[in-house]
């Protein structure tokens, strides 16, 4: 174990406690500050806590999808794949991210620079097909308008 | 004085609107306007709107705006007529009523708006009044099921126990559904207010809202909502939280849901015992939706015989659906129950964008089934929309085309349900992959005819062997599209033939070399790059690496790309 993951373990159980209904509140805190989650800090908080188990901990983190266990690129690029957009042609947006990413969906491009994913539906629904690229949202995407939004700095309006 | 106001919705947002507010906010005069910020008024399709208020009377409305017009915009303000949208007088507005005209980040807009009376009125009224008067609206939960509301807070009511709790259910999980969304960005004290009153009925000291992570704006809205209620003074003995989901659509379920609140992986457990008598951390529990709890103050503020006139005698109310998919007017409706499915999508949607004739209407979610056109007088009503094979579910209505395959989308949702069922089950967890398996093949062309008999009978088995929702209504996508296009399923599989021109394996682009001038377009416009060609030379599709998106078929100027299906003879 790794001193800091020790010392964030601690820090992690003071902020939120040491019971069994923060293990999700706590997976998250990890998940955004770390950017994955690393299992040897679970086992470092399993082994601090009295309520929290490191299988049990694993188990939760494995169960949601808002969870990683692999650290993400700099960009997440989130393909909306609700029922609109797929009516829409949104495989084909995946499919124009993959091919100018050269990744498969829940990959990281190599230089670390972006990671596809996609998700069930972001209820922007109206906008279909839509993207979100660091929690901003794409909509009417079109396969030719990928390329475009790959080279849009900072993501931003 | 005139204000202007603007709407910042998610997908105003993603329309433009924040620029378009940024671009106000510096070419406006503060001294003579007034720019205030709002939120979707549901007609997404015409975002960015701006708004004109002199006096607060509404001078006029400006569609698809965007910054470049700011200017001209400013100049011609007064100018122009009022352009009252022909869609919201068909509407009948009961849980949107504040959407769109109200600043969510404002306490006092809503409390101008006749916010809280509800809840004072509630408060002075024995918890026993509250639950017959919800009882007699006839109000029943829109997240699905449908169940009374004033009978589920009787049961908490009734359960002498206590700590008792009440819990919003905002993990808004249906793809196609984003009324939850909406309102909770645009009106989130109304969903407070409903809660509260739902405490003081039930006698819960508290309150969660157990909201999905994919909505951060609404997650903001929220948080500011509450800090401004308990700042107003207003939770009483009520504490309030806000409880983020971690992405399983099963926590849509509300015992899954309670397992994710006390930090467990989100599987559903048997029933009985129901939250009422025994929920979150054993304390009895009411959960109810969000649109469920948005018509509390209506109905408090107004009366529960108001209420009972709208729609129909099982279904009474309006009932707020989203349009999305093909067609022309995207975005939210709000009507009376009983109102038809035709004119809900013809008169209020426009019919489809591409105008084409609808082929079907998805209804319910993963849940829901798939309406065919000559079943499109159907009622909105729990009852009728059940007797079709769908669901009225949270309200998501998908618009198809003919250019939409119904096996796809069979498979679609079956993808859906074997991704997101928690493995409890065994006939779920194992029975719909194998389900999306048999339709992978029908849609690879490699299906045989005994796949037909396979789907329905393990459709049989799933519904009779889960424990939740989940996995009992997971055939349904199946099983209406079999119902309603058994000869699709039969082209597919027989003919090697996808009508709508949709499933790859079954289709191939072509290029008409005697159509093609060699213009290019196609070759530049390719996303993976696999057209070839010199310029005013006949275009070849390199067929290994087409992905068949078909943006060469939709930039053809000379009709020379083509599209075919089926065996070639």
């Amino acid at each position: 174990m790794t001193p800091s993951w020790s010392n964030l373990a601690t820090e992690l159980l003071q902020r939120f406690g040491d019971e069994t209904r923060y293990a999700i509140p706590i997976l998250q805190a990890i998940q955004t500050e770390q950017g994955y989650i690393p299992i040897p800090l679970l086992e470092a908080i399993a082994s601090k806590a009295h309520h929290l188990q490191a299988n049990q901990l694993y188990g939760v983190a494995t169960f949601y999808s808002q969870f990683t266990f692999t650290p993400k690129g700099v960009h997440t690029i989130k393909v909306c794949m609700g029922t609109a957009c797929f009516v829409k042609g949104a495989e084909h947006i995946v499919d124009a991210f993959k091919s100018a990413l050269s990744i498969e969906v829940g990959e990281t491009t190599v230089d670390g620079s972006f990671t596809l994913q996609t998700v069930a539906c972001l209820g922007c629904c109206s906008l279909a097909p839509a993207v979100m690229i660091d929690g901003h949202v794409f909509g009417q995407v079109t396969p030719e308008r990928v390329k475009e939004l790959l080279k849009t700095k900072g993501f931003g309006l | 004085m005139i204000t202007i106001t603007v709407g910042l919705g998610t997908c105003g947002i993603a329309a433009g609107a924040q620029a378009v507010y940024d671009e106000l906010l510096r070419q406006i005069d503060p001294q003579h306007i007034q720019l205030r910020k709002t939120s979707c008024n549901g007609h997404c399709y015409q975002e960015p709107i701006v708004e004109v208020f002199q006096d607060s009377k509404l001078k006029g409305v400006f569609y698809q705006v965007k910054p470049v017009d700011v200017a001209t915009l400013l100049r011609t303000l007064l100018a122009t007529k009022p352009s009252s949208s022909s869609r919201l007088g068909q509407e009948q507005r009961v849980v949107l009523e504040n959407c769109g005209l109200i600043d969510p980040e404002s306490i006092s807009e809503y409390i101008d708006r006749g916010g809280y009376i509800a809840l004072e009125k509630a408060r002075t009224l024995s918890p026993m009044d509250v639950v017959t008067m919800i009882k007699e609206s006839g109000l029943r939960g829109r997240g699905g099921a449908g169940f009374s509301t004033g009978l589920k807070w009787q049961f908490a009511l009734n359960n002498p126990s206590s700590p008792k709790v009440v819990i919003a259910n905002a993990d808004e999980g249906d793809p196609g559904a984003f009324m939850d969304r909406a309102v909770l960005e645009g009106d989130p004290h109304r969903v407070i207010e409903g809660l509260l009153i739902a405490a003081h009925a039930t006698g819960a000291t508290s309150a969660y809202i157990y909201i999905r992570a994919e909505y951060p704006l609404a997650i903001k809205r929220l948080r500011h909502a509450i800090a401004e209620v308990s700042a107003a003074g207003k939770l009483g003995n009520v504490s309030l939280e806000i409880k983020e989901g971690a992405g399983a659509f099963v926590c849509g379920e509300e015992t899954a849901l309670m397992a994710s609140m006390e930090g467990e992986r989100g599987m559903p457990r048997f029933k009985p015992p129901f939250p009422a008598q025994s929920g979150l951390w054993g304390q009895p529990t009411t959960i109810n939706n969000v649109e469920t709890l948005a018509a509390i103050p209506w109905i408090v503020r107004h009366g529960a015989e108001a209420f009972s006139k709208l729609g129909t005698e099982k279904s009474r109310g309006t009932k707020v659906f989203s349009l999305a998919g093909k067609v022309k007017y995207p975005g939210l409706v709000e009507v009376e129950m009983g109102t038809s499915l035709r004119t809900m999508i013809e008169q209020l949607g426009g019919g489809t964008s591409s105008g084409s004739p609808i082929k079907a209407v998805q209804m319910g979610g993963p849940s829901g089934g798939c309406v065919p056109e000559s079943l499109l007088d159907t009622a909105l009503t729990y009852e009728d929309l059940q007797a079709t094979g769908a669901i009225m579910g949270s309200g998501g209505v998908i618009v198809m085309d003919q250019a939409t395959c119904m096996i796809d989308i069979a498979k679609y949702f079956l993808n859906f349900i074997q991704n997101e069922s928690c493995g409890k089950c065994t006939f779920c967890r194992i029975g719909t992959k194998r389900m999306f398996e048999i339709l992978t093949r029908i849609t690879q062309g490699k299906g045989d005819l005994s796949d037909i008999d396979e789907l329905l009978d393990l459709s049989t088995q799933i519904s009779k062997a889960s424990l939740c929702q989940l996995g009992k209504t997971a055939a349904n996508p199946v099983l209406t599209t079999l119902q309603y296009f058994k000869e699709e399923y039969l082209e597919h599989i027989v003919e090697k033939k996808c009508r709508a021109h949709v499933c790859k394996a079954l289709i191939r682009y072509n290029i008409k070399s005697e159509l093609c001038t060699g213009c290019t377009l196609c070759a530049k416009r390719c996303p993976v790059s696999c057209i070839q060609g010199a310029p005013k030379g006949c275009h070849i599709i390199d067929e290994s690496c087409c992905t068949k998106c078909g943006v060469c078929l939709s930039v053809c100027r000379f009709g020379a790309v083509t599209v075919s299906t089926g065996v070639v003879s």
